[in-house]
């Protein structure tokens, strides 16, 4: 044991090594799609309105931020993404979990669960717009229930496959069923858990765009709708980068707490 | 009377409806202080023998006593340790430990004094703040034998608590195992597939049938330093014990 406490200071530095060389070549990979996406289209004749070149889109963007607003679009989008996100996996959770607890009902709603799992959640957009109108309940609704689904399965999954051995020595122990829950139940599906998040907020992303696409007058969905209409293609590249880089952000800060909570976990060694 | 089966029969329902009788109407006593194994044929109802004294669940027929008391559910007087550690990952090893003595109203310093002092008595003095990942098989199992003490149950039940070691990690922690049980005084049953681990480690031995099981028989083992297995581990009769018990588990006839 103590022979080994010096081992990983020493392999420390091949992998900050690897670490490094991978992200240069990560960077050197996007510098060459940047190179091709700028002077390819232009070779080969694509007109302007099919490809911007990465300049064109540049200038659009300036332009967008000084005319459209672009900065109150973007942060509305981003504003509804965590909104949504954070309601729909709180219900996600909740839910998965009372459903957990319950063998009977779980059996009882497990049908309802699958059938509305598969339909296709951004359909619905249309129906909340009748309903609530053009503002922007109806984008936040469809990003909610596209956000729930993925978490309240993955928590019903780990919820029936915790080890009952470990819940009969809970059990032995006295510990309460609330108890058994917090301190042996809840942990053990915690990986699971977090799996269920990092779907859910690439698809929270989905959720906003298609309801901002369908209804209203904010947002990057919008200004995609908006940019198509005018034929206005680096408009639309541009709004797509931008809800590209919310739903990155997103995941990266999830993957973050990931490796907080999960720290317990033997990690491969590289 | 430490612990007592009174004419024990359980009953399980299986999925298609129909009854399993596990075991068949068992009667035994475990003295104070005692350490008794039982072995026999796998699927023999060895491990429900263990869930039925530690209140998980109750028999069909016939009563359970643990320090005269009848059990009737999930009590203080029994800590178990199976093959699996289950120790909790998210934990580090000395809140593994004060794990069981949580839901008991146990002070948070005392929690913390007695897991330590479980943990010293166990050998693992250092590796408290180490998580369960990073120790080996045979910490593990003694972390979970520390968490399993620091209940101060009276009796110790393990099922099959070796099995899953190498042969070297299972003779060295046998020892400890019969070191720290012996220092305690802890009524103990043993539950195993090991004849000489039985014969090591034990005052008596309870030889269950196969299925639905019975006590067969029961062997006093009269020999010295059960406190100390690979002192044991050399003297000529263990294997006599060891042939005893094959005997009754009738293994030969099923060879053919
Ligand atoms: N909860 C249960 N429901 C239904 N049947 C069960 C249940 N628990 C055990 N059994 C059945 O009871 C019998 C005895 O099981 P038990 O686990 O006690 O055997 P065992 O002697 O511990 O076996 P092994 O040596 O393989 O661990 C088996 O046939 C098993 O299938
Ligand atoms: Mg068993």
């Amino acid at each position: 044991m103590e022979a080994g406490a010096g081992a990983p200071a020493k392999a420390a530095k091949p992998a900050m090594n690897t670490q490094r060389n991978t992200f240069l070549a990560s960077m050197a990979l996007l510098a060459l799609v940047l190179l091709a996406w700028q002077f390819l289209p232009p070779a080969l004749d694509v007109p302007k309105f099919i490809i911007p070149t990465v300049t064109d889109c540049l200038a659009e963007m300036k332009r967008m931020w000084v005319q459209e607003g672009l900065l109150g679009h973007t942060l509305s989008t981003a504003l509804y993404t965590v909104l949504g996100f954070a309601i729909g996996s709180l219900l996600g959770a909740v839910i998965g979990y009372l459903l957990g607890m319950s063998e009977f009902w779980e059996k009882v709603l497990s049908p309802y669960i699958l059938a509305l799992q598969i339909a296709p959640k951004v359909a619905f957009a249309p129906l909340f717009i009748m309903w609530f109108g053009y503002n922007s309940m109806p984008k936040l609704l469809v990003t909610v229930l596209i956000v729930f689904f993925p978490v309240l399965v993955n928590v019903l999954q780990a919820m029936r496959t915790v080890d009952r051995d470990l819940v009969n020595l809970a059990r032995a122990y006295n510990l309460s069923r609330w108890g058994i829950f917090l301190k042996v139940e809840m942990p053990s599906t915690l990986p699971n858990l977090m799996a269920g998040l990092r779907i859910a907020s690439t698809l929270a992303v989905i959720g906003v765009t298609v309801g901002e696409l369908v209804g209203g007058n904010t947002g990057l969905g919008f200004l995609i709708s908006y940019g198509g209409g005018q034929a206005n293609a680096a408009m639309v590249f541009d709004a797509i980068v931008l809800l590209t880089v919310i739903g990155f952000l997103l995941y990266t800060v999830l993957v973050r707490i990931e490796e907080r909570v999960l720290h317990y976990l033997p990690k491969a060694q590289q | 009377m430490a612990l007592e089966f009174r004419s024990v029969t359980k009953e399980f329902t299986t999925g298609t409806g129909q009854n399993l009788v596990a075991v068949n109407d068992i009667s035994f006593r475990v003295n104070e202080g005692e350490f008794v194994s039982v072995v026999g044929p796998s699927g023999c109802g060895k491990s429900t023998i263990l869930s039925m004294t530690a209140g998980l669940y109750q028999p069909t027929r016939g009563e359970v006593f643990v320090s005269d008391d009848l059990v009737g559910g999930p009590n203080a007087h029994v800590g178990f340790m199976l093959q699996k550690d289950l120790l909790l990952p998210w934990r580090d090893i000395v809140s593994n430990v004060e794990f069981g003595l949580e839901a008991r109203g146990v002070a948070k310093s005392e929690r913390r004094d007695r897991a330590m002092a479980e943990l010293k008595r166990c050998q693992l003095s250092g590796f408290e703040n180490h998580y369960p990942y990073q120790l080996s098989g045979g910490m593990r199992q003694r972390a979970a034998l520390a968490r399993t003490l620091a209940i101060k149950p009276e009796i110790v039940l393990l099922d099959e608590p070796f099995s899953a070691l190498d042969a070297q990690t299972k003779l060295l922690l046998q020892n400890s195992f019969a070191g720290t049980i012996s220092q305690t005084g802890k009524t103990t049953l043993l539950i195993t597939h090991d004849l000489s681990e039985a014969v090591l480690m034990s005052d008596r031995i309870l030889v269950l049938s196969e299925r639905p099981g019975t006590v067969v028989a029961e062997i006093k083992v009269d020999l010295p330093h059960r406190e100390e297995p690979l002192r044991r581990r050399v003297m000529p009769e263990v294997s006599d014990y060891a042939a005893q018990i094959f005997k009754h588990l009738k293994l030969e006839e099923k060879a053919i």
